[in-house]
């Protein structure tokens, strides 16, 4: 899968830095526990930066070439940062017959962003996901931790609208 | 002393839709009538019908109220639980019949069911241990520790007749037969929690709602093959599920169900979670075990089999959820009554995840070989809007379509297969005559193109050459050709992929190509799409019976295509037009279609 990289300056914090090599400690005594850091590593910063995978390859005494294939090959790590909300729309089977792919394009056509792109200002960004198992909501997407199902292309606006304080 | 039971659905379908905000304001509302003593509030794993969440059972009237809103709450506990006035508006309309309330079992939905895997999903909390070991749990492990020999466990489930639910159908009890065997100083159990075909959700709802039948299972399955360490490994999709599943198991460590010598018989097992990160590939075994081990999650060439040389490098054991969750009940009711269920070479029951174009979405359990018009049309409750039914998908990305035409089939491995479709984990998506099956084609190869991971050239190159194929012909600028090389293609990465997604892939375009190959040649040789999907093969019309002649379409059509006089229908210029769908938009008498 490709992945976008993102261009912008990593602003991680001296604290951030303390957190991550308190999970590398926990683990760093068994290197397939890799994943588990990783996803540790992206709680805590929101995304995977070259530089936190530096530190978590020192950490974990692997190359880093190892942990950026790791982040690469699953979709779940993101190698650039989320928005403030991140809109995430459900491509599954389920959604899609009942014409998810329409939403996510008026999502899309509204913030002016594509799949895996955050807003310049930095308050949106859009994923498309695989199923989140609410099939029976079809069709669904997710605003960070707030869920709307049973949408049509016209509730767009309205939601959006909902995060624009 | 408790005197009223309410269950309200745990599971994500209904948390997705505020279950959790109910059951915060029920347990609120109760204190403040004063009825937190009388009755009790569980939250249970999910009831299956997630069309209708969120889901609430009242017990021990049993009565089912759907779509439960936070503002419903009040009435329900002053009317219903104080002063025993059932709040009618809010039951399910098929438990009403002529003011009566019928049993759940007798709906339309629940009454073909027979819950197996999902016996105690919606029924017991999942949270507390407690409550699993009321409803027989841990009762298989103790009588297989105590009163069987592992080759006597290896037997039982030999004997039930069960086959894998994760897809390709391999028998269990050969797959724990192959392993047993085979000397090494560890051996592993796993369990494939990465439910990756969209559309499926039987496993995350057996993880969310009976989480100590996994556990119970995998250590059955640790004592037939002689191994201590268990891994599952779980979507990182699925947090809710992950959150109870840890609960349990540590609850089980607590109680002694795991670790040190289970109920004293000197057998020790314990389990891990690991959590996946989303790679579909990663439900192909060798890939499983590959990313368990800490990398990216690429499948090695078999053999070795796992049963040989898995994870580690050691002998291993991987089922999926729903495979597990038969086991227990398998052990405590017997191979018999086991292999009663289901046809010659399917036994048992199957969950499928209903979804798509179908009234009631959900999780059903059906014995194996009920016909796809019993679950279509009565479990189902058939197509909504009047719309005609045209297939159902099963098997996701792997699998193919079942047309309209053979909805009498039998549902089993073996005629699935029959049928170029495949069980696989059991997503069953339901499409009416909207949806455009070259276009379900090209939504099946847009994913396994962006899932193929890349190791092996037919898999990698092959799916994204069909992509452009199945684009170009959907944009409208196929050929007869294409068609063929289509076939062509297929055929040739089916059989030379190195693992299950490379060699299923192709599936959903043969099938179609197979039941559907009217719709290619339309798109190829009328420039149509009939379902009227593929956006650059529709094109604008305007119904003269409804133009009124008001020229709002003319004056906004941004390349002149549309032209009419006053007060006459209009007429739009199809080879200028550029289908930017102003007009629509416009249109205030809906004369204007696009087909």
């Amino acid at each position: 899968m490709k992945k976008k990289i993102s261009t912008i300056p990593f602003m991680g914090t001296a604290e951030q830095e303390q957190l991550l090599l308190k999970v590398i400690d926990t683990y760093h005594d068994d290197p397939s526990n890799l994943m588990t850091v990783m996803h540790e590593a992206q709680g805590i910063y929101g995304y995977l930066p070259f530089e936190v995978q530096q530190m978590i390859a020192d950490g974990m005494n692997v190359p880093l070439e190892k942990v950026y294939g790791v982040a690469t090959f699953y979709s779940q790590f993101s190698l650039s940062p989320k928005g403030a909300y991140n809109i995430s729309v459900c491509l599954g089977t389920a959604c899609y017959v009942k014409g998810s792919g329409d939403i996510f394009d008026r999502i899309s056509e509204r913030l002016g962003i594509g799949a895996d792109e955050c807003t310049q200002d930095g308050k949106f960004s859009l994923t498309a996901c695989r199923c989140i198992g609410a099939c029976g909501l079809a069709p669904v997407i997710t605003v960070n931790d707030d869920v709307y199902g049973r949408l049509t292309v016209d509730d767009i606006d309205g939601i959006l609208e909902k995060y624009n304080d | 002393m408790v005197r009223s039971h309410i269950l309200v659905c745990g599971g994500t379908g209904c948390t997705s839709s505020n279950s959790l905000k109910i059951i915060e304001v029920l347990e609120q509302e109760l204190s403040k009538q004063g009825l937190a003593e009388e009755v009790k509030v569980v939250q249970t794993g999910c009831f299956g019908l997630c069309a209708l969440g969120p889901i609430m059972i009242v017990y021990p009237e049993g009565c089912f109220y759907s779509m439960v809103q936070v503002e419903d709450i009040p009435e329900i506990v002053s009317e219903h639980l104080l002063k025993g006035r059932i709040v009618t508006r809010l039951l399910y309309e098929e438990t009403v019949d002529q003011d009566q309330i019928k049993s759940l079992n007798d709906t339309d939905f629940y009454k073909k069911q027979v819950r197996v895997a999902l016996r105690n999903c919606g029924v017991i909390n999942p949270e507390s241990i407690e409550e699993y070991i009321a409803y027989d749990g841990y009762q298989a492990l103790a009588k297989c520790l105590l009163e069987y020999t592992p080759e006597q466990v290896i037997q039982v489930v030999s004997d039930s007749g069960l086959r894998g639910r994760g897809g390709g159908g391999f028998p269990t009890g050969r797959k724990w037969a192959l392993t047993a065997p085979n000397k090494a100083p560890q051996k592993y159990v796993v369990c494939n929690a990465d439910e990756g075909d969209p559309g499926a959700f039987m496993d995350r709802s057996v993880l969310e709602g009976d989480p100590h039948c996994l556990i119970e299972a995998m250590t059955i399955a640790g004592y037939a093959i002689g191994a201590t360490k268990g891994f599952v490994y779980v979507r990182a999709e699925y947090p809710i599920a992950v959150k109870r599943l840890q609960m349990a198991i540590d609850k089980a460590r607590k109680h002694g169900l795991l670790g040190k010598n289970i109920f004293d018989s000197g057998f020790d097992f314990d389990l891990e979670i690991r959590l996946g990160a989303g790679a579909f590939v990663c439900g192909e075994e060798t890939a499983l075990m590959t990313s368990i081990e800490g990398n990216r999650g690429e499948p090695r060439p078999r053999p070795p089999y796992p049963a040989v040389k898995g994870l580690y490098g050691m002998p291993t054991v991987e089922n999926n959820v729903e495979t597990f969750a038969n086991i227990p009940q398998i052990i405590l009711n017997g191979a018999e009554w086991f292999a009663s269920m289901g046809t010659e070479k399917s036994k048992g029951t199957k969950v499928f995840a209903l979804g798509g174009k179908i009234k009631h979405t959900g999780l059903v359990e059906i014995p194996m070989g009920t016909t796809l018009r019993e679950i279509v049309e009565e479990i189902g409750g058939g197509i909504p809007n009047g719309k005609k039914f045209k297939a159902a998908q099963t098997g996701g990305p792997s699998g193919g379509c079942i047309p309209a035409s053979l909805i009498d089939t039998a549902i089993d491995y073996d005629n699935l297969i029959a049928l170029g479709c495949m069980m696989g984990s059991g997503g069953l998506i339901v499409m009416d005559e909207d949806t455009c099956m070259v276009d379900i084609a090209k939504f099946f190869l847009d994913f396994t193109v962006e899932e193929s991971c890349g190791k092996c050239t037919p898999c990698r190159v092959g799916t994204k050459r069909l992509y452009e194929k199945i684009e170009k012909i959907t944009n409208g600028n196929g050929t007869m050709d294409d068609i063929d090389e289509l076939e062509e293609l297929c055929n040739y990465i089916k059989t030379n992929s190195l693992c299950g997604l490379g060699q299923t892939a192709p599936n959903p375009v043969l099938s179609t190509l197979h039941f559907f190959r009217d719709e290619y040649i339309a798109h190829v040789k009328d420039k149509k799409c009939p379902a009227g999907v593929c956006k650059s093969l529709l094109q604008y019309f305007i119904i003269a019976d409804k133009c009124k002649g008001c020229t709002a379409c003319s004056r906004v059509c941004p390349v002149d295509a549309i032209s009419g006089s006053v007060k006459k229908p209009h007429e739009i210029d199809t080879s200028k037009c550029i289908k930017c769908g102003a007009c629509m938009e416009k249109c205030k008498f809906g004369a204007i279609v696009k087909r």
